[in-house]
């Protein structure tokens, strides 16, 4: 109840989020979800026991989460919340692989912690990123971005209308389960059987609801075709930003920057 | 369960994404045919619905925890496959941004293990084999339950193959498979009871609704999709063997890869095009031959003079990689598979153009 | 069938709602409308008052198409309702939805406004006009830019109007326009609608905002039409009212403090 409850106010205050005016948030949508793809595509690619030459990439999170004026610890809270099942599998392998892999002085690090440092790192990069895609752009312009990007409009357009009534039927959803749980005692309403009938109850009032809104779209002349009267423009910032971020990964996959930064420091030192 | 981002390789969340992205847009020109202009706003609704129902959680009968609703077997039964796919599509891709359930790359893999496998599998061939024509209460329950649990576990099984053939857990296959099927055995009967609960109490309160479901929305014809399905099956598997596969010796796609690019410029220097091409070929490993890098980087972490001993250990671990000579034919059925999925998707693309002009 | 004809000569020379014999049954076998009778003339203020079934909802739903007759006729301007002339109906009716919620459903309130002149085939610039406008009678302007589910229920109950009023309907339909409103955003909706100069045809419970607003009342029992007449001689009438399940609208009962009943 509790962890549903706030789902709905995560929706919300993501959404809120979305709704500033920096530089982050002003740039084309297109260009941050490509720039947000190519990120993540950048950091999956490295080989499995790759740990330093993927630190440089919290760079990017971090900038964004800067110029955006988005909350960090936030966002850091979310990340930490969906990490269970990268958590659960990865944590296999410094039980699977134990050949040692690293020799830091008497310090024997197998290759199976390694690869599990390097999965949760690129767990949080990852997740990251496509938080702070959300929190700058909103999932509305993220829709019409696809849309533009070729997506068919029969999705991008009921992508739309699903995000609008989560709201709604999320406060009903929420209402329902208040009414249970004031009558429900040690846990009693909470049987499968009771359940099934409340989403029951739900998809009715849900049916009937499509119903409602269908009928006030064709009252306003709908004819199958939705149409959004707005334009997207790709200006020259926003290609200085795509091609500045594509440049830079493209350099932080093919040189291991901390080893390099090591290796010099290290040359000078002697 | 939602496959992460972070234990997939390009390659398998690449594949998985074309695969969906045709599955989308094959969907949504399926769904354009029927003409139906209520359909659109009805999906979305639902699509939120199934949010909103997954907050209504209940107790899993015998263990004390809690469970909720995955939607995917509900939306086919309501909406038909394709219209039901294309939600289920958007519920995962609301999922992955606003909830960092999986990730943007793993998208791709989620929308198959948990939108595919029930809309065009357990559906058309299970749920309306067993419910039939004229649906009873038994039918019903026994549909909904048989079909949830084979979506639930074929789900699981394309999670288990994506991890392994992205070559990042260390997980060996039996025991993963293992794991994963128990639990979603476990999950696919819940799934199953409270689908069969939902749908046999709709169909007392407001039997026309199914009814117009069942009726309107006829499964697809089986034959364009067994022909759709054997292609992503073939496309995903020999896609997966490869990379758990390859061999240090570059065939086929990836060999006349290396010739144009100049495999001697590789080792040279990283300057010049041709040069950054192919680092960049074999550093982000398109085909990724992990058997072969692990020989070489195995040092990488290491902070100083340690490198030697590291370098030793990787090639220690190097030599049990399955080094199949065989790689030269499978590399070239890969590259062919993915070639005809390249050719279909710029065909779709080209065709998409046009259509805007 | 009906009571007292106390609306001017107007409606029935030149009426722009005309229902006749109307009657449906939904498919559950319920019947809704058993058959009635009333025209509206052009500029006419109308409340549609009743119990709840007593098939308020189901007429209004006949005044713009969302429903055919399945006997009877329904007449909107020069347009016999039907298939046929479903687009200039529509056109010529504007429906304001009981729950805003239904009726908003863009992302944002100036596509939601929008959304019925676009799908007219308006250019863009006379969309923008329409659309600045619509919500500028409402006073909804400097909403344009949020989406309807972070609005409160009296900017909701606005921009719903405003995104039917983009349309330039002549007639104005509304199902209880005043529910789920605080008093204040009640009072300010009557307020504006009495500056509207379209036909306005409301259902509604609010007898109070009946009495307010409209100069005539149909009252509707069981389908059928139980008086149709002046507001200011219905509203006072107890027993006819008490004969809709109805009651006198609050302000024309006695005050209870200082004149105590008995």
């Amino acid at each position: 109840m509790e962890k549903t409850g706030s789902s709905l106010l995560d929706l919300t205050y993501l959404d809120t989020l979305s709704d500033q005016d920096t530089p982050v948030h002003r740039l084309d949508p297109r260009v941050k979800l490509l720039t947000t793809l190519l990120f993540i595509v950048c950091v999956v690619s490295f080989n499995k026991y790759e740990l330093s030459a993927l630190l440089p990439f919290v760079i990017y999170p971090i900038v964004l989460v800067a110029l955006g004026n988005l909350p960090l610890g936030y966002l850091l809270k979310k990340v930490l919340l969906a990490a269970p099942f990268a958590f659960l599998v990865g944590i296999f392998n410094p039980l699977l692989d134990r050949a040692v892999l690293v020799h830091l002085g008497p310090l024997e690090i197998s290759g199976g912690w390694v690869s599990f440092a390097s999965i949760m790192l690129r767990f949080v990069l990852t997740v990251s990123a496509a938080l702070i895609l959300v929190a700058s752009t909103g999932f509305n312009a993220v829709c019409l971005a696809l849309e533009k990007m070729g997506a068919p409009a029969a999705f991008t357009v009921q992508l739309l209308f699903l995000y609008r009534y989560i709201f709604v039927l999320g406060d009903e959803a929420l209402r329902m389960l208040r009414a249970r749980s004031l009558r429900s005692f040690g846990g009693r309403g909470m049987a499968l059987q009771v359940s099934s009938l409340m989403i029951g109850q739900l998809l009715l009032r849900t049916l009937d609801r499509a119903q409602r809104i269908h009928l006030a779209m064709r009252c306003r002349g709908f004819d199958g075709e939705i149409r959004i009267a707005r334009q997207l423009r790709i200006g020259g910032r926003d290609l200085v930003f795509l091609v500045g971020c594509s440049a830079i990964f493209l350099f932080m996959r093919l040189h291991d920057v901390p080893r390099w930064l090591g290796d010099t420091a290290m040359a000078l030192m002697r | 369960m939602h496959m992460a981002d972070a234990l997939i390789s390009p390659l398998v969340g690449g594949a998985m994404w074309a695969a969906t992205a045709g599955l989308t847009v094959y969907s949504a020109r399926k769904l354009k045919e029927k003409a139906d202009d209520s359909m659109v706003p009805l999906m979305g609704v639902l699509g939120a619905f199934i949010f909103a129902a997954q907050m209504i959680n209940f107790t899993i009968p015998g263990t004390g925890s809690s469970g909720h609703l995955g939607g995917g077997m509900i939306l086919s039964i309501l909406l038909g496959p394709y219209a039901a796919f294309l939600t289920m599509a958007s519920v995962l891709t609301v999922q992955a941004l606003f909830f960092a359930d999986g990730g943007l790359l793993a998208l791709g893999c989620n929308i198959f293990n948990l939108a595919f496998f029930p809309c065009f599998i357990a559906y058309p061939f299970i749920y309306r084999k067993v419910v039939g024509e004229r649906p009873t209460r038994r039918r019903l329950v026994v549909g909904a339950v048989a079909s949830s649990i084979l979506a639930l576990q074929m789900g699981a099984f394309g999670v288990v193959l994506e991890t392994l053939f992205s070559g990042i857990s260390e997980l060996p296959f039996t025991t993963f498979l293992l794991l994963m099927l128990s639990i979603h055995l476990a999950i696919g009967v819940v799934e199953g009871l409270v689908t069969a609960a939902v749908v046999t109490f709709v169909c007392k309160a407001r039997p026309e609704i199914l009814e117009m479901a069942a009726v309107a929305r006829p499964p697809a014809t089986p034959a364009l999709k067994n022909v759709l399905a054997g292609l992503l099956v073939v496309t995903v598997v020999t896609g997966g063997a490869l990379s758990w596969f390859a061999s240090a010796n570059p065939d086929g796609l990836e060999w006349s890869m290396f010739h144009t690019s100049g495999k001697e410029a590789l080792e040279v220097a990283d300057q010049g095009p041709y040069a950054l091409a192919a680092r960049l070929q074999e550093k982000t490993a398109f085909l990724p031959d992990y058997g072969f890098r692990k020989g070489e980087e195995k040092e990488v972490p290491a902070t100083s003079g340690e490198g030697d001993a590291a370098a030793e250990a990787g090639k220690g671990k190097a030599e049990e990689w399955p080094d199949v000579s065989a790689g030269k034919s499978l590399s070239g059925l890969v590259g062919a598979a993915m070639t005809l999925l390249l050719a279909g998707l710029i065909g779709l693309g080209l065709r998409r153009s046009q259509r805007k002009r | 069938m009906a009571g007292r004809h106390g609306h001017g000569v107007d409606a029935v020379s030149h009426p722009v709602v005309e229902v006749r014999d109307l009657q449906y049954t939904y498919p559950d076998g319920n019947p809704a409308l058993r058959g009635l009778s009333f025209s509206v003339a052009q500029g006419e203020t109308v409340a549609i008052v009743g119990a709840n079934g007593a098939g308020k909802s189901t007429i209004l739903l006949h005044l713009n198409g969302c429903l055919m007759p399945q006997a009877g006729t329904v007449r909107i301007g020069d347009f016999p309702l039907s298939k046929r002339t479903l687009p200039d109906v529509r056109r010529t009716v504007g429906m304001v939805f009981q729950d805003p919620d239904d009726q908003l459903f863009m992302p944002k309130v100036q596509d939601d406004v929008a959304f019925g002149p676009l799908n007219l085939g308006l250019p863009a610039d006379e969309v923008d006009r329409r659309v600045m406008h619509a919500l500028s009678i409402v006073g909804a302007a400097h909403l344009k830019d949020r989406p309807p589910y972070r609005l409160s229920g009296g900017e909701k109950r606005a921009v719903a109007i405003a995104s039917v009023l983009s349309m330039s309907p002549t007639i104005l339909v509304m199902d209880e326009p005043t529910s789920n409103l605080d008093p204040q955003a009640r009072r300010r909706l009557i307020e504006l609608l009495k500056t509207f100069e379209q036909t306005i045809i409301v259902a509604t419970h609010d007898l109070d905002m009946a009495f307010d607003l409209c100069a005539r009342t149909i009252v509707v029992k069981e389908g059928r039409i139980l008086t149709d007449g002046p507001s200011r001689e219905i509203l006072q009438d107890a027993v006819l009212l008490v004969a809709g399940h109805l009651e006198r609208p609050l302000r024309l009962q006695g005050c209870p403090v200082c004149s105590p009943p008995g």
